[in-house]
C-alpha cells in the first residue's frame, strides 16, 4: 500500500515537473543491468579572476601613457605603448570589455532598474575619464586598442579642412545619443554591434562588419583615426573631461616662440593657432553675433526635441519587439508569402499577437519621449558649437585643442624649443 | 592673487566633478554588481541553426550537450541517424550530424550511449530538433563558458529569433532543460 502511494506521488511529481517544460519523456530511462553509470556532463565555469588584473594593467598603461605624454614627451614611446596595447586589449582580451563599450553597460545600470554592472566594467569606464580630467586624452594616445590600430595604419595622413573635420565630428554626438537611447529603451548595445574592429581582433565576424573594419582602416591610412574623430561615442565624454584637464600636454616644453613649424604637424586639426589681432569694430560685431547665438540656443534645442519626437517611429524600429510586431502585422495583411524565423518562433510560443502589438505601441510612446531627449541633446550640442564659433579666446601661442587632441605626440619633434630645452 | 584664487576654484571644481562623477556611477552600479555571462534557455530554443552561424567565434561557442539522465539510450536515435538511413551504423551517409560529432557506443541490449565530441560540434541544433520531436529531448544547446569570450553584446543573442539568450549570473552559468542541475554534472 505504502509503495503504491509512493509510486503515485512520484508519478504526479514527475509529470508536474516535466509538463512545465518543452520536453516530453517518450522513452523511459533504461534500467541498466550491467552496472553502467551515467557519464559526466562537462560544464566548465567561465574563466574567472582575470578582471582585477585587467583593471591593474589598464591603470598601469594609462599611467605609463601619461608619463610618456607629459614628462618623457616621446612620440616613439607612445607608439610602442600603442603597439603593446593593441595585442593585449585587442587580440588577447578579444576587445571585450573595452571602455568604449562599457559606456553602454554603465548607462544601462543607471537608467534601467533591473540591470547591474560589475565593478570591473565601472572601472574600465571611469579610469580613462578620470585620467582625461587630469592629463588629457592619454587613453586615446596609446591605450585604446581601437585608437592604437588606427594610429598604426595612419601612414600618409592628409589634413582635411577644419570645416569638414568639425562637421563630420558632429556624427559622434549622434552616435552617442542613439547608443544611449538604444540602451535606455532596451533595444541593444549598438556601439558593440557596429564595432568595426572587434572582428579583426577575433579574426572572424560577419562579412559586413569585417568589410566595415577594412574600409575604416584603409581610409585611416590617409585620414588618420576616422573612427576616433567622427564616430567614437566614448571620445565625446573623454573630450568633455579633457577640456577641463589640469595638466594637458603643450607643444612647446617652454615658451612658444610662434615659429609656426608645428602648424601642419597635426593630422587631426587639433592645434589651435594664435588668434589674429581683432580690429576694434570687429569686436562689437562679434558680440552681436554671440548674443544672437545665445538667444538662438533654446530655439535650436526645442526644434531638436520636436524633431526627435517626430522621428519616434523610425527610431522605434531599433527595438526588436517593434520590428517583430510590424513584421507580424504585415504578414497578417498578406504582404509576405512566408513567415520570418522570428515570426515563426513567436507564433509557436504562448504569447498573443495582441499583447505584442500593445507592447509595440507602448514602446513607440516611450520612443517619443526618448526621441525628444535625443533631439534636445543634439540641439544643445549644435547650439554649443555655434556659440563656440562665435567666441574667440585670445591666444598667443600654438597649443593643442584640449577637447580634440589625442595626445599622440606627433607635434613634439616639430618644436625647436624642444631641442633647445634638451640641449641645456 | 586673483589668478591664484581662480586656479584654486578650478581645482576644487575639477575634484568635485571627478568625485561626483565617480560616486554617481559607483552608486548606480555598485548595488547590483554581479558578473554575468551569456546563456541560452533551451526551453525557448527553436533550433533555427543561427547559433552555428552568428557567433563571432568559428566554430561557435554554442555546443550541444546530452543530458544523460533523461536520455532514452535508444537503438534508433533520431538525433544520431539521418532519417531514411539504411543501417544503424557510423557510415557518413547514415549520420544526421554534419560533423560526425556524436559517438555511438553499445552499452547493453538494446541500449546505446550517445556522447557528443564538443571539439567537433558546431552548434547547428540538427540533432536537438530531431531528439525533441521524436525522442526525449535530452540533446540541447548551451553556451560553453570556457570557449565563449563573453561579448558585451552577444551576436547570437541579437540574431536569436526566439529571444532565448540572456545574461545569467556567472556563478550559475548553465540553464538545464529540466530546470534543476542533472545529477552527473561536473565542473
Amino acid at each position: 500500500m505504502k509503495l503504491y502511494l509512493i509510486i503515485v506521488i512520484a508519478g504526479i511529481v514527475l509529470t508536474a515537473t516535466f509538463s512545465a517544460m518543452a520536453i516530453e519523456i517518450r522513452f523511459a530511462m533504461p534500467d541498466f543491468q550491467s552496472g553502467y553509470s551515467l557519464p559526466d556532463i562537462f560544464t566548465p565555469d567561465p574563466p574567472a579572476g582575470f578582471g582585477t588584473w585587467d583593471v591593474a594593467i589598464l591603470f598601469g598603461a594609462l599611467s605609463l601613457a601619461t608619463w610618456l605624454v607629459l614628462k618623457k614627451r616621446s612620440r616613439r614611446g607612445l607608439f610602442l605603448l600603442g603597439i603593446a596595447s593593441l595585442p593585449y586589449f585587442g587580440f588577447w582580451r578579444k576587445g571585450c570589455i573595452c571602455p568604449v563599450g562599457s559606456l553602454q553597460n554603465v548607462t544601462a545600470a543607471v537608467l534601467l532598474p533591473d540591470v547591474g554592472v560589475s565593478v570591473l566594467v565601472v572601472s574600465f569606464f571611469l579610469l580613462p575619464l578620470l585620467f582625461a580630467l587630469f592629463f588629457g586624452r592619454v587613453f586615446c594616445a596609446a591605450v585604446c586598442p581601437l585608437g592604437a590600430m588606427q594610429e598604426l595604419v595612419a601612414i600618409f595622413p592628409v589634413r582635411i579642412s577644419t570645416a569638414i573635420d568639425r562637421s563630420l565630428g558632429l556624427f559622434k554626438y549622434v552616435y552617442l545619443g542613439v547608443a544611449v537611447l538604444g540602451v535606455a529603451m532596451g533595444a541593444g548595445f549598438f556601439v558593440c554591434r557596429y564595432d568595426p574592429f572587434v572582428g579583426i581582433y577575433r579574426l572572424g565576424h560577419s562579412f559586413n562588419m569585417l568589410l566595415a573594419g577594412g574600409v575604416i582602416l584603409l581610409l585611416g591610412v590617409f585620414i588618420a583615426r576616422p573612427y576616433c574623430r567622427f564616430l567614437c561615442p566614448y571620445g565625446v565624454l573623454l573630450g568633455w573631461m579633457s577640456r577641463f584637464s589640469k595638466w594637458h600636454l603643450h607643444i612647446a616644453p617652454a615658451d612658444c616662440v610662434s615659429c609656426r613649424l608645428c602648424e601642419d604637424s597635426c593630422p587631426y586639426n587639433a592645434i589651435d593657432m594664435p588668434t589674429p589681432e581683432i580690429p576694434p569694430g570687429e569686436r562689437d560685431h562679434g558680440r552681436t553675433r554671440l548674443r544672437r547665438m545665445v538667444w538662438l540656443a533654446p530655439v535650436i534645442i526645442l526644434l531638436g526635441a520636436a524633431g526627435g519626437a517626430l522621428m519616434h517611429e523610425p527610431l522605434s524600429r531599433m527595438h526588436p519587439r517593434v520590428l517583430l510586431s510590424e513584421r507580424i502585422a504585415a504578414e497578417e495583411r498578406g504582404l509576405f508569402e512566408e513567415q520570418s524565423q522570428e515570426s515563426e518562433s513567436f507564433r509557436a510560443g504562448g504569447e498573443t499577437i495582441e499583447s505584442l502589438h500593445a507592447e509595440a505601441v507602448a514602446l513607440r510612446g516611450r520612443f517619443k519621449t526618448g526621441g525628444a531627449w535625443l533631439g534636445a541633446f543634439l540641439g544643445l550640442m549644435v547650439a554649443l558649437k555655434l556659440i563656440g564659433l562665435s567666441t574667440v579666446k585670445e591666444r598667443t601661442i600654438f597649443d593643442p585643442n584640449r577637447e580634440t587632441c589625442f595626445s599622440c605626440g606627433r607635434c613634439y619633434p616639430y618644436c625647436p624649443v624642444e631641442e633647445e630645452v634638451r640641449e641645456t | 592673487m586673483s589668478e591664484r584664487k581662480k586656479l584654486d576654484r578650478r581645482d576644487f571644481m575639477r575634484g568635485a566633478a571627478a568625485a561626483a562623477f565617480a560616486g554617481a556611477t559607483w552608486f548606480a552600479a555598485g548595488s547590483k554588481a554581479e558578473d554575468t555571462v551569456w546563456q541560452l534557455d533551451p526551453n525557448k530554443c527553436t533550433q533555427c541553426g543561427r547559433c552555428s552561424t552568428h557567433c563571432t567565434l568559428n566554430p561557435s561557442a554554442v555546443k550541444c550537450l546530452n543530458q544523460f539522465n533523461i536520455c532514452g539510450y535508444c537503438d534508433l536515435c533520431f538525433g544520431y541517424l539521418h532519417p531514411g538511413s539504411r543501417e544503424r551504423d557510423t557510415d557518413a551517409e547514415n549520420l544526421l550530424c554534419p560533423t560526425a560529432a556524436i559517438e555511438r557506443k553499445f552499452i547493453e541490449a538494446p541500449y546505446y550511449e550517445y556522447k557528443i565530441h564538443e571539439e567537433r560540434c558546431i552548434g547547428c541544433a540538427k540533432c536537438v530538433e530531431a531528439c525533441l520531436v521524436f525522442g526525449n529531448g535530452s540533446f540541447y544547446l548551451q553556451v560553453r563558458q570556457d570557449i565563449c569570450v563573453n561579448c558585451n553584446e552577444c551576436s547570437i543573442a541579437k540574431a536569436c529569433p526566439s529571444e532565448a539568450f540572456s545574461r545569467v549570473p556567472a556563478s550559475k552559468p548553465y540553464l538545464y532543460i529540466t530546470g534543476d542541475t542533472p545529477p552527473n554534472v561536473v565542473r
